[in-house]
């Protein structure tokens, strides 16, 4: 197996600003992600030779791309739950290494509220479409499935209600101080750990702030040869590996899950350690976006990802390890805590994120010295879930 | 001799104090508490309850399901099939439906006595329950529990046996529901009682006693529906019966349980009985069916007591709770999205995993599994053998809670949405919600069992699944 290490590289981003955008349809979204893509990366949209759309509830096959007026192209609509524009911009690689293509493009896009529900409308990302027609799914929210590893965590590693509640805040805080920080964020604003201690109650232990919002938004990636890329922009971000990792519903039916740890987001992130070639992702990379849907899980994923030792997460929390100006800086875009998460649209704007890093375009949230970076998902319902772990980085080899 | 061979009361856990009701309403309370059936059941899911609380080796035996009720969850579909899926009786069984009399009860049970000495089925089960409504305000709103009792009638080492019947039909009018009310109606309490209520009891219980030339003095206990105590009490003592003897009426404790009511009686009277005791037994609605009980030695083997235990279990509700499971007010509406319709192929391929719990245990690595989304298993979750798996019960396991959440978001009636990772005890897992569990109360390792309970209705149809509850150490 040859594997995807350096074979294919994103030449242009875009990414909307993500919100409650009540005076956007999906077809302005989509136009924005993908010309800002576009201008990034010096191409015409007639340039783009295949393309893959990833959305869960804003559109059904690839005719979601129409408002693009892309001319006959093959085009792909793709769906894997959390991990959807991750999807899109895997699919899109895959084509473009294995020759089918040499330009294409990947976009991700989500108007949520256009549901006109609280929260996730239908069968939700809690669970499948098979779980509420068969009616026995016990109905419960977002926040309640994450909330099972909360409980769990808390049980296992002895951590008091109060302290577990301070550890969840600092990552909601640090979330918000990064996002504060980005234009693009739905949310702006700074909030304190008592604020984020003393919200209310959403699901146990999780309260307002440890909670992701439900918005809208798109974001988007050109895709080209890797041999070609300099040709079009002198600071290519090279894809060094495209993980994902499914699992068949253990969590559910074994006794030996044990809700302090998701083997998916494990399997997934060392599949992409090992493709990338990195041996010590806590030293190798440089930036990380991962899911933090709910506080709890960005905690749990520390270590699922191997950036700390399996229950030291508290232990880093507390010395500030992820933080922007940290040893290994988490989210520093804001993370789904302040974008929000439209579900297509995440994985990409993750990506986006990564990729102004790389390329030391990102302002006031610049990392230093940055060579690799790391986009994760997870998707899917209380013990099951579809990871996904990339990793890139701005040289090639 | 036929008789009765098993039994199991189940009264809800939930109660409602009559002073609460008098105090928003300005009226007089009637003392004590009603039990009020949680916003997850009806008389279905607690008649799946009482059978579930009679002694469990019988199930295998039994051919016959009598599902008595006036407050049966449909017009047109038959309820005792749905219990008899859900207790995973053989489809061959012979199920029905009896309605619409507070009688049923008592008419189901002579029904199945006389199925079962004509040879046409061998061990039937008779399960009474009721979930009446009485309108705001009012007395019966005061009046009314709710409850299940079943009993099994059959020929194997009875408990009791019949030494006699009596019925008489009578269309006295004292309370009513035409087919489009949702409340009791009723007739004025003293026409009621001395035109109607005593004359009838009078008559069947001295008539029952002349025709097998008994009196008062040759029975332990005399069982007969009532709602007013002191009334009850007079009828009693004016056909010569002693303070001793008499089974007094569940009023104050559990409220006037309908077409269960007689019967939950009977199962209090019997779980106390000694070898030898005769019990007089008579129920009251559109006439009367009476019974003579003999017990006999097999009564020892009754280790139960399962109506005290039902009795004992109490979760204290407030009035408004009580409005809202019995939906009597229209609520605002909800911007959470609304669940799906539901597949009725899927319902109908999944009925053993949805309707009795069955799973499968796979015979090459020997771990029992459930589906959590209602699905046929063909490849095992542990070692990936396809295809290779047998029947497993899991509605009869305990388990724990290996962790639950808390959830505020949940549409449900009984906020916050309680959710538990159920593992089970010998194997297997299911996420599912907890219910009859106060949120305080659920916690990591709280020991649990299973208990059939509606999830939601779809298009006029409820939605029956199981759901992990406590379990709570009888007092």
């Amino acid at each position: 197996m040859d594997g995807i290490k350096d074979k294919v590289a994103i030449v242009g981003m875009g990414c909307t600003k993500f919100g409650e955008l009540w005076n956007k349809g999906v077809e302005d979204l989509i136009v924005e992600a993908a010309f800002e893509a576009f201008e990034d990366a010096n191409i015409e949209s007639k340039d783009i030779q295949a393309a893959w759309i990833g959305t869960v509830f804003s559109g059904l096959s690839a005719i979601t791309l129409a408002p693009l007026g892309l001319q006959y192209i093959p085009m792909t609509r793709v769906e894997n739950m959390c991990a959807t524009g991750s999807e899109a911009l895997r699919a899109a690689s895959y084509a473009v290494a294995a020759g089918a293509c040499d330009i294409a493009l990947a976009l991700g896009v989500e108007k949520l509220k256009d549901a006109g529900v609280t929260g996730l409308k239908g069968p939700s990302v809690v669970g499948d479409n098979s779980e509420s027609i068969s009616g026995i799914s016990p109905g419960y929210s977002a926040p309640a499935a994450f909330a099972y590893l909360g409980t769990r965590y808390f049980h296992d590693h002895n951590i008091a209600f109060d302290e577990g509640k301070k550890l969840l805040a600092e990552i909601a805080v640090k979330n918000h101080y990064n996002g504060s920080l980005n234009p693009r964020a739905h949310f702006n604003n700074r909030v304190t750990l008592e604020q984020v201690v003393n919200a209310p109650i959403v699901a146990w232990p999780l309260g307002l702030y440890d909670c992701c919002g439900v918005s809208d938004g798109a974001a988007a990636a050109v895709i080209m040869r890797s041999d070609m890329a300099k040709g079009f922009r002198a600071d290519p971000i090279y894809i060094k590996s495209l993980s994902i990792c499914v699992g068949a519903r253990q969590g559910a039916m074994r006794q030996d899950y044990d809700f302090v740890h998701i083997e998916e987001n494990v399997r997934a992130a060392q599949m992409a350690y090992d493709d990338a070639g990195v041996k010590n992702p806590r030293e190798e990379i440089s930036v990380a976006e991962i899911h933090d849907c709910f506080t709890v899980h960005e905690m749990i994923v520390y270590e699922d990802l191997q950036f700390c030792n399996r229950g030291m997460a508290s232990e880093e929390i507390k010395a500030g390890t992820f933080k922007l100006k940290g040893e290994l800086p988490v989210n520093t875009d804001g993370g789904l805590k302040c974008f929000g998460h439209p579900i297509g649209a995440s994985g990409l704007r993750m990506m986006y994120e990564v990729y102004k890093q790389l390329q030391e375009k990102a302002g006031p949230r610049q990392v230093m010295n940055p060579r690799l970076g790391l986009t994760h998902n997870l998707g899917g319902s209380a013990g099951t879930g579809i990871a996904s772990c990339f990793v890139v980085g701005n040289e090639r080899g | 001799m036929v008789g009765i061979t098993s039994l199991g009361a189940y009264i809800p856990i939930y109660r409602l104090n009559r002073d609460e009701i008098a105090k928003i309403w300005g009226t007089k309370s009637l003392g004590g508490e009603k039990a009020v059936a949680g916003y997850d059941e009806d008389s279905l899911t607690m008649a799946v309850a009482a059978a579930n609380n009679s002694m469990k080796r019988e199930m295998a035996e039994i051919d016959g399901l009598f599902f008595a009720t006036t407050t049966a969850p449909y017009k047109e579909k038959q309820s005792a099939a749905v219990i008899a899926s859900a207790i995973n009786l053989n489809r061959r069984c012979y199920t029905s439906d009896l309605c619409n009399s507070l009688r049923t009860g008592t008419l189901a049970i002579r029904s199945a006595i006389d199925t079962v000495n004509s040879g046409s089925a061998k061990n039937i089960l008779v399960i009474a329950s009721d979930c009446r409504i009485g309108a705001a305000q009012g007395k019966f709103e005061q009046i009314l529990g709710d409850g299940a009792a079943a009993l099994i009638i059959g020929s194997k080492d009875p408990i009791a046996i019949i030494e006699g019947m009596h019925s008489v039909f009578s269309t006295f009018t004292d309370t009513w529901r035409s087919q489009l009310d949702s409340f009791i109606r009723f007739a004025e309490n003293r026409y009621a009682n001395d035109v109607g209520y005593k004359p009838i009891m009078q008559d069947v219980i001295s008539d029952i006693m002349k025709k097998y030339k008994l009196t008062p003095k040759d029975f332990s206990k005399i069982v007969f529906d009532g709602v007013a105590i002191k009334e009850h009490h007079r009828i009693a003592k004016k056909l010569g019966f002693e303070e001793s003897q008499i089974i007094k009426p569940l009023s104050r404790d559990v409220g006037h349980t309908g077409a269960a009511s007689s019967i939950l009686m009977l199962i209090r009277c019997l779980e106390e009985a000694s070898p030898g005791d005769r019990v007089l037994f008579a129920s009251y609605g559109d006439g009367s069916d009476a019974f003579i009980f003999r017990i006999t030695d097999q009564i020892k083997k009754i280790k139960k007591r399962t109506f005290r235990e039902s009795l004992s279990k109490k979760i204290p509700i407030d009035y408004g709770k009580y409005l809202r499971w019995r939906n009597l007010v229209t609520e605002e509406m909800s911007t959470l999205p609304e669940r799906p319709a539901l597949s009725l192929p899927r319902r109908w391929r999944e009925r053993r995993s949805i309707l009795a719990l069955y799973g499968y245990k796979c015979k090459q690595c020997g771990t029992p599994q459930l589906s959590p989304v209602g699905q046929t298993l063909r490849v095992c979750a542990v070692c990936q053998a396809r295809d290779n798996f047998e029947e497993y019960k899991f509605s009869d396991k305990k388990g724990t809670i290996f962790t639950y959440s808390i959830d505020s978001l949940q549409a449900t009636r009984n906020p916050p949405g309680l959710n538990g990772i159920v593992d089970f005890d010998g194997g297997g897992r299911l996420i599912c919600e907890v219910t009859d569990c106060e949120p305080d109360r659920i916690h990591v390792g709280m020991p649990v069992e299973m208990t059939f309970r509606m999830m939601f209705q779809s298009n006029g149809i409820n939605n029956y699944f199981w759901k992990a509850k406590p379990i709570r150490k009888d007092l």
